[in-house]
């Protein structure tokens, strides 16, 4: 067992808790007979049931989990789905979210995969807690266990008698490891899931509660700034920071090499020490960035590994019309509203941190390395930031923050980026270059399909300190490492580059690229973003070209009957009809995928306005259809959706990282324009389609391939011009006209 | 040593005359409502009222504010005893992450206090200002429409001497 378990249980104990052996499932290397098969989500690697669920001896429980809330809601989620199988009032559970002193190690929150992973361990952790919690009443009543009952946190015998749960835990009744099934209840008796609880974390975000870590202020916090080199790879060649140390609260001027950051006792004069700062550091440059302009031909030019990753033959079908097409992405921001923010404080030997990584146990150990400190010595504790959409700046600020606490210790260092700093440095989505041929038969069938996906790959996390820039700018700094593709089914650059449709003939090859000429990483949907707005683009362009109406398309192609229900359910809401005629400056598109091909399906009817004189585009309303499994809250899941649709919209229509050739030139809102309320549509309406006791499949990320398609299908609805470079801008969509 | 009237009470605030309002409610004042979101006045994520209207806190300066009434969403109501502009954002559950919207319902409730009534089009001109990247658009519309009714239901009740 390590420290952190010794402590907690002398810390539980003296809180008069009975169960309080909780257990890190690596912590136990020793108890862990893995056994087969195993038991499902996240249970796989975190066996023990009261990692999970804790209940102490006053009835009261917590739940915990590894996954960190980022805004999408599962935190009130998971507090449902554990009520629902616990048996107790919503109210009377609280949740404890990603803390590497507390709970589980569920690695990233991160690809739609929380309700999957830690939702399902929540789920049979609380059911086969339940069934523990009966099984010892049952003992005591010396009744059979199939005839009592559970109520509000109670067992209850027939006879009337009554156990809480609290009385029930005594010893380590819970400290034990998951079976492979669990005695689920049965969805038609749910009274908590399934419905539209209202969020937990709601009520303090309208009111002015402390939500977030940019919130967080400790005992004796100073506050601290960074200054970035002005371009990848610059050098700190000249900087006397001795006038900076003179002015008003300056605490430290922290430089290690080309990393360089002031400490200051308020918050205001570490903006004005870091301006000043700034001013005096002389930097020598050298990057050299590649033709932004350009991205086709430099993102196909850089060398690639060529993998063939999916393949199928069938010399039967031939195609009569050939139809090839080319698509492009730019690299894309974050852009999260609040800048990344930590506090870290260095007390003794152990480093604390707060972050809103999405990942406390990678970004610890990412820190210990760059500290060379033993990981257990330092503690991340998940506090909720602005929202990240995949691996933004949390986890550099996180490295700042411990590095400069280092400097000043025994004080918490409370550190936020600026807003160019997060426009500047934050690890962008990859730019992407697709390439699609396909041929069509006589009777109008796909006869044959080629895809050719270009790419980065679209996970930089950390997990090796050289991920972070703090250690990239360290004296002794830490390099970055290798990237590597991310594995199929799931995939990184060719996440959902193999079609979920049939085709008798079909050719997938997902071109890796190492070498990344831009700071990049994780953005929402990864690979699936391009890949999906291609195929589905590309779909349209066949119908096109089969005199097909799109939606018969697919369904003429799609075996998946929960795809074709999805799609039959947003074309019937949208009011989608094969001869439909949208007024004039209009246009009706569609899309549809299956995130990962193995998560949430999601099918997306849209319709546009495009003004032929400015060439603006305008979503006026969308209809979705998605299916997501088990639905737990069906308004969550609505809200995800709903923010999936306009966020893509926004990557759609607006959004380009700009760069000359040595710096990032889009550093704030006017130079890289987003989504603004004049642009909203009208209605956005999304249909669920439950799936009762079906395994839950993530959504958070399966709305923005089809939305980007569905208005790309639109726009090309509307002006009978195909556009395939993104982002599908006005000056693009103008010309386009006008060619 | 400067008096700052913020949410209805006097504050004596030691801090250089350039410091933004933000970082004064931030930092001296403890009060989280307000953000940091850019700090050139692009974004809305500070914004705050001064005198009834909606002003970027994180471009004004605490010199301009001698003698103003700043009120931020701290002021308006509590998760116990929420005013109707926060009562209608919980019940259109409109925020994701959140960050933006206490921002967003300041300048809505300045809004709602010059034009009970405003249209669509009125809301929507008037959140220009202001950046969401969660993408939780249509919900906060639908809140500040429903705060609206909830609004000029309180003022008919308090007219008719209705007890809230």
């Amino acid at each position: 067992m390590n420290m952190l378990v010794l402590d907690r249980r002398r810390v539980l104990a003296g809180a008069g808790a009975l169960v309080v052996s909780f257990s890190l499932g690596h912590a136990f290397a020793q108890d862990q007979a893995a056994p087969a098969p195993s038991p499902p989500g996240s249970l796989k690697t975190s066996p023990f049931l009261d990692s999970w669920i804790r209940i102490d001896a006053d009835g009261s429980i917590t739940v915990f989990t590894g996954k960190a809330e980022l805004g999408q809601g599962f935190k009130t989620a998971f507090q449902q789905v554990a009520a629902e199988e616990l048996d107790v009032a919503f109210a009377s559970l609280k949740v404890v979210t990603a803390d590497t002193a507390l709970t589980a190690n569920e690695g990233y929150t991160a690809g739609s995969h929380s309700m999957q992973d830690s939702g399902t361990a929540i789920q049979n952790a609380a059911a086969q807690a339940r069934g523990l919690l009966v099984a010892e009443a049952a003992r005591r009543f010396d009744l059979p266990a199939d005839q009592l009952r559970t109520e509000n946190g109670q067992v209850v015998a027939p006879d009337g008698r009554r156990a809480g749960y609290g009385e029930l835990v005594a010893g380590d009744i819970l400290h034990v490891q998951a079976q492979a099934t669990s005695s689920l209840k049965d969805p038609a008796t749910f009274k908590v899931m399934g419905q539209s609880f209202p969020r937990v974390d709601i009520p303090a975000k309208v009111t002015g509660g402390a939500a977030y870590v940019q919130d967080l202020r400790l005992p004796g916090m100073i506050h601290a700034r960074v200054v970035r080199p002005p371009s990848y790879g610059a050098e700190l060649v000249e900087c006397d920071g001795a006038d900076i140390e003179k002015l008003p609260g300056v605490v430290s001027v922290v430089r290690d090499s080309n990393f360089l950051a002031v400490v200051t006792e308020k918050e205001y004069q570490s903006v004005k020490a870091m301006q000043a700062l700034s001013a005096v550091a002389k930097w020598k440059e050298t990057t050299r960035l590649p033709d932004q302009d350009d991205l086709l031909k430099v993102i196909t030019g850089l060398p690639s590994q060529d993998h063939v990753i999916f393949a199928r033959n069938n010399a039967s079908a031939v195609g009569q019309t050939t139809v090839e097409a080319t698509y492009v992405r730019p690299y894309q921001s974050h852009g999260s509203i609040g800048p990344s923010c930590a506090v870290a404080q260095l007390d003794g030997d152990m480093m604390t941190v707060w972050t809103h990584t999405q990942g406390v146990y990678p970004d610890r150990q990412a820190i210990a390395e760059m500290l060379h400190m033993p990981p257990p010595k330092v503690r991340c504790i998940h506090v909720e930031g602005s929202g990240c959409y995949g691996h933004n700046g949390a986890d550099d600020a996180a490295a700042d923050a411990a590095l400069i606490a280092r400097a000043v210790p025994g004080r918490p260092v409370r550190v936020q980026w600026m807003r160019e700093q997060e426009h500047a440095w934050e690890p962008f989505g990859p730019a992407m270059v697709t390439r699609l041929k396909a041929s069509i038969d006589r009777e109008g069938k796909i006869a044959d399909w080629n895809f050719e996906v270009w790419s980065n790959t679209h996970s930089m996390r950390p997990g090796g300190a050289g991920c972070m820039l703090a250690a990239q700018h360290m004296a002794q700094p830490f390099k970055v490492p290798p990237p590597k593709p991310l594995p199929l089914p799931e995939g990184g650059g060719d996440r959902n580059a193999i079609p979920i449709y049939t085709f008798p003939n079909a050719h997938v090859v997902h071109h890796f690229i190492p070498e990344m000429p831009l700071r990049i990483s994780a953005m929402r949907a990864l690979g699936a973003y391009h890949n999906v707005f291609s195929i589905e683009s590309f779909m349209d362009e066949l119908a096109a070209a089969a005199g097909a109406d799109p939606v018969e398309l697919r369904l003429g192609h799609l075996d998946d009957p929960r795809g074709r229900d999805v799609i039959a359910k947003a074309a019937q809401e949208f009011g989608w009809r094969r001869d439909q005629k949208p007024t004039p400056g209009r246009g009706f598109g569609f899309a549809f995928a299956r995130y990962k091909n193995l998560a949430a399906y999601c099918a997306i009817a849209s319709e546009v306005e495009v003004n032929r004189e400015t060439g603006r585009a305008r979503l006026i309303r969308a209809v979705a259809a998605v299916d997501s499994g088990q639905v737990v809250n069906p308004d969550g899941l609505t809200n995800q959706i709903e923010g999936a649709i306009m966020q893509s919209m926004s990557w759609t229509l607006y959004e380009s990282v700009s760069f000359d050739q040595r710096r990032i030139t889009s550093i704030d809102w006017q130079t890289y324009p987003i989504l603004r309320f004049s642009a909203v549509p009208d209605d956005i309406a999304v249909h669920i389609i439950n799936r009762p006791g079906q395994p839950f499949l993530g959504s958070g990320e399966t709305g923005q391939g089809p939305a980007a398609a569905s208005i790309a299908n639109a726009i090309a609805n509307a002006t009978g011009k195909r556009l395939r470079n993104l982002p599908l801008t006005r000056k693009r969509i103008k010309d386009a006209i006008d060619a | 040593m400067m008096t700052l009237k913020v949410n209805g009470r006097d504050h004596q605030v030691d801090a250089e005359p350039d410091t933004p309002l933000l970082y004064v409610l931030r930092d001296d004042l403890a009060l989280n409502a307000a953000k940091f979101g850019c700090g050139l006045g692009q974004c809305g994520a500070c914004t705050v009222m001064v005198d009834g209207k909606a002003v970027l806190s994180c471009v004004t300066p605490m010199v301009l504010l001698e003698g103003k009434q700043v009120t931020t969403l701290e002021g308006l109501g509590t998760t116990a005893d929420p005013a109707p502009i926060q009562r209608a954002f919980m019940d259109e559950q409109a925020a994701q992450c959140g960050y933006c919207i206490a921002g967003m319902m300041m300048r809505a409730q300045a809004l709602l206090m010059q034009n009970a009534n405003p249209s669509d089009d009125e809301i929507r001109s008037e959140l220009q200002p202001h950046l969401c990247r969660c993408g939780t658009h249509m919900r906060i519309l639908r809140a500040i429409r429903r705060a609206a009714g909830l609004m000029n239901r309180a003022d008919l009740s308090s007219e008719s001497g209705a007890v809230r």
